[in-house]
C-alpha cells in the first residue's frame, strides 16, 4: 500500500468531507521575500503598540507611580522642601522623567520573562529571522513606552505649571537623552529577564536594585543636607548625573561634561552587556 | 530501501546532556518526506529535547541531523525556513487576540500588511477559529488554542512540522480535532514528527513509530512491526457447526499449546500463538481434518503490551497504563 493510500484508508468519513476553507488553508503557501532586519523589529515595534491596546493597564502601571511621586512630593513636601510648591516642581520634574524611565526598563525585562516563559520565543527563534530581532522589537516597544509615559508626566507638569526654561528644543534634547538612558538600563533588564524565570522575580529583583538608586540621588532632594557618607555615593550615583543633565538641559544651563557623564552609564552598560545577552540568549 | 533525497530528517546518534544527565543518549532517525512519524516514551523520555535539537532550538553535544537536507549545526537558518514548531506548551503571545498572533508571525515571514492578514484570516477559518479571531489568546479553551499555535506553524508551508505532544492534556473531543487536522496536514504532504506519551496515538497516526526510553531509541517501526517483535498475539477461529468446539480446541491445543479459550456462544474459539507460522499450521490441521471455518483472524497484541514488553518493568507498566486511562478520559 502506498502512503498515500494507507493515509487515505486511516481517514474518517468526517476527514474525507472536507470543507474548501480548510483546503485552502493547507494549500501550499510558499515564503514571500525574505525581510530585513528593519522590517522585523518593526514588527515587534507593532507588536508592543498592540499590547498598550489591548493591556491598557499596562500604561497605568507605567504613569501610575511617578504620577504619584509627582503630587505628594509637590503638594505634600514641595513648600518643606524648597520654599514653595511651584519651585520645587521645577527642580523635581526633570528627575521624575528620569525615576520614570529607568523604572519602566523593568518592564520590559518582565515582558521578555513572560515570552520565555510562554514559549514565545521558541516559536520567534524557529523563524528565519535576523537572531536579534526580537531584542530589537523590544527596544522599539520601550522607546514608545518611554515616550508615552514621559510625554504624559511632562503633561501633567505643565498644567501643574512646570515651565522648561530652555523652551522645545531643551526638552526635545531632554528626551532625547532620556532615551539613551532608557536604552541602557534596558541592557539590565533584559539580562535579568534571560536569566531569571519568573516576571515577578524579574520585578522584585529590579526595585530591589532601582529603589537604593533612585533614592539615594538627587532626584528628591539636594543632597547638601545629607550626610557625608551618603553625599559622595549621590555625587558618583549614575542617576544622580543622568538627572543632572537632564535638568540642565532642560533649564538651558547643561554643560558638555554634564553630558557626557550622563551618558557615561548607559554606554558601558550597552558595551558590556549587549554581548552577555548575545550569549545568554544563543544558550538557552 | 530509502535513499538519502527521500528522507526529510536523518539523524546519527544526537546526545544532549544537561549537567550529568544525559536527556538524550545517542539516537538515530531516519524519517521519509511525507510520513507522520512518531516518537514514543514516557515522561522524561527526551523526546522534547530530541525534537528541540532538530529544531535548533538546542545545540546538540554529539552527533549529526539534516532536516529537509541542511544541516542543523552548519545551517540551522535554512533548516528554520523549511520547519515549524509547535511546542509542548503554547507558544503565543497571550494578550494580543488569535488574529493578531497569526498576523504578527506572518509579517515575520515577510507577508505585506494586507496579505499578512489575508493569510491569518484564511487560517482562522480553517482552525475554526473565526469567531473568536478578535479575542485575547488568554480567554481560549485549551483545544482552541493547541488548534492556534498549529496554524501559527503553517502561515508558510512547512517541509516538516515538528508536534510535541500536540494533545496532551485536550480533552477528548478536542484531542479527535488534533488527530483530524493532523491527517489532514499529512495528507497535504507536510512530514510530521511528533511526539507523544499515548500509545495509542501514536498507533492511530503514525506511519512509523520510534520507541525512546531514557535518551535511547529501544525499538523502532510501523505499529505492526513492533507489535509483531512482540509474538503474533491471537488466533481467533469461528466454526460453522459449534458442536465441533472440543474437538477442534482439542486439535488448536496440540499444535499451539496453551489454553484455548471459547467465546460464550461456543462457536468462537481463541488461542495465544507464538508465530503467525504456528498459527497457519494451527489453521491447515484444522482445515484438513475437517472442520467448517466460517472465519479466522490473528488479534495483534496493543502497543501497550508491545510498550511494555519493551521497556520491561511492572512500575513502568504501571505508569504507562494510567497515562492511557488518562489519554482516554
Ligand atoms: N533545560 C534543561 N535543563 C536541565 N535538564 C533538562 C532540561 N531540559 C530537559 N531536561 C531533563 O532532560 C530529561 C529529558 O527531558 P525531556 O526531553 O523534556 O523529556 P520528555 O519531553 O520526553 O518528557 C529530563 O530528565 C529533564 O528533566
Ligand atoms: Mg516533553
Amino acid at each position: 500500500m502506498t502512503d498515500a493510500a494507507a493515509q487515505t484508508a486511516r481517514m474518517s468519513p468526517a476527514d474525507t468531507a472536507q470543507n474548501d476553507v480548510t483546503i485552502a488553508a493547507l494549500r501550499q503557501v510558499a515564503p514571500p521575500r525574505a525581510p530585513g532586519p528593519v522590517s522585523n523589529a518593526l514588527v515587534f515595534g507593532w507588536r508592543a503598540i498592540l499590547k498598550f491596546r489591548h493591556v491598557p493597564e499596562q500604561l497605568f502601571d507605567l504613569v501610575m507611580t511617578p504620577l504619584m511621586f509627582t503630587l505628594l512630593f509637590t503638594f505634600v513636601f514641595g513648600g518643606a522642601l524648597a520654599g514653595s510648591t511651584g519651585d520645587y516642581l521645577q527642580f523635581f520634574l526633570p528627575g521624575i522623567l528620569v525615576q520614570t524611565v529607568v523604572f519602566n526598563s523593568v518592564y520590559s525585562g518582565m515582558g521578555l520573562s513572560t515570552d520565555f516563559q510562554k514559549g514565545l520565543f521558541d516559536r520567534f527563534r524557529t523563524l528565519p529571522i535576523w537572531s536579534l530581532a526580537p531584542f530589537a522589537g523590544l527596544m522599539v516597544g520601550d522607546v514608545m513606552r518611554h515616550l508615552i509615559a514621559g510625554g504624559i508626566i511632562l503633561g501633567i507638569g505643565l498644567i501643574l505649571g512646570y515651565r522648561p526654561e530652555a523652551g522645545f528644543v531643551g526638552t526635545a534634547l531632554a528626551f532625547a537623552l532620556l532615551l539613551t538612558i532608557g536604552f541602557g538600563m534596558g541592557w539590565v533588564f533584559i539580562v535579568l529577564g534571560l536569566l531569571v524565570r519568573t516576571p515577578m522575580t524579574v520585578m522584585t529583583l529590579g526595585f530591589t536594585i532601582l529603589f537604593p538608586l533612585t533614592f539615594a540621588s538627587n532626584i528628591l532632594v539636594d543632597p547638601a543636607t545629607m550626610p557625608d557618607w551618603l553625599r559622595s555615593f549621590v555625587a558618583v550615583n549614575p542617576v544622580s548625573l543622568m538627572t543632572t543633565a537632564l535638568r540642565g538641559l532642560m533649564a538651558g544651563t547643561a554643560t558638555l561634561t554634564q553630558v557626557c557623564l550622563a551618558l557615561i552609564a548607559p554606554v558601558v552598560l550597552t558595551i558590556t552587556l549587549a554581548p552577555v545577552v548575545l550569549w545568554l540568549y544563543r544558550r538557552r | 530501501m530509502t535513499d538519502q533525497q527521500d528522507l526529510a530528517i536523518r539523524a546519527r546518534g544526537l546526545v544532549r546532556r544537561f549537567g550529568d544527565l544525559t536527556a538524550v543518549a545517542g539516537i538515530d532517525l531516519d524519517v521519509r518526506r511525507g510520513t507522520i512519524f512518531a516518537v514514543l516514551g514516557p515522561n522524561g523520555a527526551g523526546k522534547t529535547t530530541l525534537l528541540r535539537m532538530l529544531a535548533t532550538l538546542t545545540a546538540a553535544d554529539a552527533g549529526t541531523a539534516t532536516v529537509m537536507g541542511h544541516d542543523i549545526t552548519t545551517a540551522p537558518h535554512k533548516v528554520r525556513a523549511s520547519i515549524a514548531m509547535t511546542g509542548q506548551f503554547a507558544s503565543l503571545d497571550e494578550d494580543l487576540t488569535g488574529r493578531d498572533n497569526l498576523v504578527m508571525l506572518a509579517r515575520l515571514w515577510g507577508f505585506r500588511s494586507g496579505a499578512a492578514r489575508a493569510r491569518a484570516d484564511e487560517l482562522l477559518a480553517a482552525f475554526d477559529l473565526s469567531a473568536a479571531a478578535r479575542k485575547q489568546v488568554k480567554n481560549y479553551s485549551g483545544g482552541m488554542r493547541r488548534r492556534l499555535d498549529i496554524a501559527a506553524s503553517l502561515i508558510v508551508t512547512p517541509g516538516v512540522l515538528f508536534l510535541d505532544e500536540p494533545t496532551t492534556g485536550l480533552d477528548p473531543s478536542a484531542r479527535q480535532g488534533v488527530w483530524h487536522l493532523i491527517r489532514q496536514l499529512a495528507g497535504a504532504g507536510v512530514t510530521i514528527l511528533l511526539t507523544t506519551q499515548y500509545l495509542e496515538e501514536a498507533d492511530q497516526l503514525a506511519e512509523r513509530i520510534a520507541v525512546i526510553d531514557h535518551g535511547r531509541k529501544i525499538a523502532e517501526g510501523t505499529s505492526r512491526e513492533l507489535k509483531a517483535a512482540t509474538g503474533s498475539g491471537f488466533l481467533h477461529v469461528s466454526l460453522a457447526d459449534p458442536g465441533q468446539c472440543d474437538a477442534a480446541a482439542a486439535l488448536l491445543m496440540q499444535h499451539l499449546g496453551g489454553s484455548v479459550q471459547r467465546s460464550p456462544e461456543g462457536a468462537e474459539l481463541s488461542v495465544l500463538a507464538g508465530s503467525a507460522t504456528a498459527a497457519n499450521a494451527a489453521l491447515a490441521a484444522l482445515i484438513e481434518a475437517g472442520f467448517d471455518l466460517t472465519d479466522f483472524r490473528m488479534g495483534a497484541p496493543s502497543l501497550d503490551e508491545v510498550f511494555f514488553a519493551l521497556t520491561g518493568g511492572p512500575d513502568r507498566a504501571k505508569d504507562g497504563k494510567r497515562n492511557t486511562t488518562e489519554a482516554m478520559t
